[in-house]
């Protein structure tokens, strides 16, 4: 006999069921739950290294520039040939690690901040009119987004540094001249899903032009995309930046810039490891802390995990 | 009474690979204050691209509106400059689509979505567009519609929702208002809900509505007149409740006698054989011809559209010359 045509046949083995479903179910983390705590560790690290970057003039202990031969090499202050005086140590010209640490924040995150707002606001825009338009207009855009995204952006930078040479002008616009391609080709992809909701058509209906639909409309339903991608690439450009310098086509010595410290130790790795561990580290830091702010904000900004 | 649109000869070619289909193939129709046109059909068969003919919203490039005029109070949309054309969309002509899950901008909230109209139609601004949308909530019937300003389109319900586009629609308020299958998604109770609602505006604004369904039952108790489409044309037109009694072409005869009727017995539902029709490759002939029982030799022809009755018109052989 089947319980179904019964249905309240066995009350007493439905109940305890439900009963205990109900205290499991709020035991288990929702789906997304976590993520709705702020993200305190890596929001930590980007306010520390911000504060850094406007403040390193302060909390520099030494001129990140002022060379002292006597002083090469010298290591952090735990070992046993180490000193206050210079904490993390110095680099072969005698220089002051932690201060030129504390003074490369600026170039890193500079770099990274500005390449980004600068890609992503050109890249949406292209993406927009792309997804918006369509057709010819589409297709052209997105035959050039390809192009560009097949470009090596080391290579452009390269070119750049031995033609107009390095500079850190030159940086950001060698990294924000293929950067934008990624996010025309994401907020493209985001238009075109959006454009067959009726949302678009209803405005349209209703009167809205171009120009309205593309900022009213458009744009503000792909800000999460946009706000994600832009934290996500920050870390993507730090690296990016210091890769050029690591290459001599970045930020032109004597500036202190991470990816130039670390080039500037890879000879000497052997005997004074902390010329290049140190400034990996916080670039290590700094790009986990990015990433880690994106994913949490992905999570965050997911209408499907968005609360009331 | 003169008419409010009056449409004549339309035709909308959608170019593909296969070749040229003619979705909208000489519609013409007209309707005046306060009445509302059933337009129906399967789907496919030119409907919805009819509406966007109207308000010249075709997905170009492909689709395009080829001839005819739509005469709005007498003036040709057809010849507007797009710039007019968007004066007019929203304003004059107004329309509501069929799902109401996509039907509203997600990141806005109700009253911010309500009052972009407002402002573009009306210059209205401030608390001046806010009263007016409270008003025009309280209009399409949402309890405490101050309240519902701030309310976010996945905190209401379907049915709110398409009401809340409704309020939008009758913003202008408009001269015409299209609704494309607006009840399709909505549950059954609410469908009848929000149809007494349409009717309901309708006498308040006097707008003309054209009525896109496939729901036979939704015409009988909404529309004052039915256009029957199949294949891009209207194969028959007439009043409601004439087209009910004695319809003329087949193809009425036998959308007809597809719905289940409360009270009679039939043995099986009789459904219309065959496929509707491929569009790029359809001959010169009816339409309807090969899934018509009553086909005969003439249909291989094109038929002229014939009035049975006074106000009631079919484009069929049985009643041609």
């Amino acid at each position: 006999m089947s319980s179904a045509g019964h249905p309240r046949s066995d009350p007493a083995s439905r109940l305890p069921l439900q009963s205990s479903a109900l205290p499991d179910r709020a035991a288990r983390p929702e789906p997304g739950q976590r993520s709705r705590h702020w993200p305190v560790v890596s929001i930590s690290i980007i306010v520390v290294f911000v504060l850094v970057a406007l403040l390193a003039p302060l909390l520099s202990p030494a001129d990140p520039y002022e060379q002292s031969l006597r002083l090469r090499f010298r290591p952090p202050v735990w070992d046993e040939r180490g000193s206050w005086a210079n904490p993390l140590g110095t680099d072969r010209l005698g220089r002051d690690m932690l201060s030129r640490i504390l003074w490369g924040s600026r170039v890193s995150l500079a770099a990274g901040v500005v390449t980004v707002l600068i890609a992503s606001a050109f890249g949406a825009a292209i993406g927009l009119v792309a997804g918006y338009y369509g057709g010819r207009v589409d297709a052209t855009l997105m035959r050039v987004t390809d192009a560009t995204l097949a470009f090596p952006v080391i290579l452009l930078a390269l070119i750049l540094a031995v033609t107009v040479g390095p500079s850190f002008t030159n940086v950001v616009i060698a990294i924000a001249v293929i950067l934008w391609a990624r996010y025309a080709r994401v907020i493209r992809g985001q238009v075109l899903t959006l454009m067959q909701l009726d949302f678009i058509a209803q405005a349209r209906i209703a009167g809205a032009g171009a120009w309205r639909v593309i900022t009213r409309h458009l744009l503000p339903n792909t800000l999460n995309t946009l706000v994600v991608l832009v934290t996500l690439q920050i870390g993507y450009v730090i690296i990016v930046e210091a890769s050029l310098s690591f290459l001599g086509a970045g930020i032109p010595p004597p500036t202190p810039a991470w990816g130039s410290m670390i080039a500037e130790g890879r000879d000497v790795i052997t005997i004074a490891w902390w010329v290049s561990f140190f400034p990996g580290l916080v670039i290590l830091l700094v790009v986990l802390a990015f990433n880690l702010l994106g994913d949490w904000l992905r999570d965050t900004l997911d209408p499907r995990l968005r609360q009331l | 009474m003169s008419a409010v649109i009056d449409v004549r000869d339309l035709r909308t070619h959608i170019v593909t690979r296969w070749g040229t289909i003619k979705a909208v193939d000489g519609v013409s129709f007209a309707l005046g204050e306060g009445e509302t046109l059933g337009l129906v059909g399967e789907s496919g068969s030119g409907k919805s691209m009819t509406c966007l003919s109207v308000v010249r919203l075709v997905p170009r490039p492909a689709a395009r509106v080829v001839g005819g005029e739509v005469l709005l109070d007498g003036e040709d949309l057809m010849r507007k400059s797009d710039a007019e054309m968007q004066q007019i969309r929203g304003r004059k002509v107004a329309m509501i689509l069929q799902d109401p899950m996509s039907s509203l901008n997600p990141v806005f909230s109700v009253g911010m979505q309500l009052r972009e109209p407002l402002t573009m139609y009306h210059g209205l601004r401030g608390s001046a567009a806010a009263a007016r949308a409270v008003e025009l909530l309280a209009a399409v019937r949402i309890p405490s519609p101050a309240a519902r300003l701030r309310a976010f389109p996945h905190q209401l319900s379907g049915g709110m929702r398409q009401r809340v586009v409704g309020a939008m629609a009758i913003a202008g308020p408009p001269r015409l208002l299209i609704a494309d299958e607006p009840t399709t998604s909505l549950d059954l109770t609410i469908q009848a809900q929000y149809l007494g609602l349409l009717k309901e505006l309708q006498q308040r604004h006097r707008f003309a509505m054209i009525f896109v369904t496939h729901n036979l039952g939704i015409v009988a108790r909404t529309c004052d007149r039915v256009a029957v489409m199949y294949a891009g044309r209207i194969v028959e037109t007439g009043p409601v409740r004439r087209l009910f009694t004695e319809p003329a072409h087949p193809y009425t005869r036998a959308l007809l006698e597809s719905i289940p009727r409360f009270g009679v017995r039939r043995a099986r539902l009789t459904a219309i054989a065959g496929q509707p029709p491929d569009l790029a490759t359809l001959g010169t002939g009816c339409a309807f011809a090969p899934r018509c029982p009553a086909a005969f030799d003439r249909c291989v022809e094109a038929p002229p559209e014939t009035d049975v009755a006074p106000g009631h018109a079919a484009r069929c052989w049985l009643h041609g010359a």
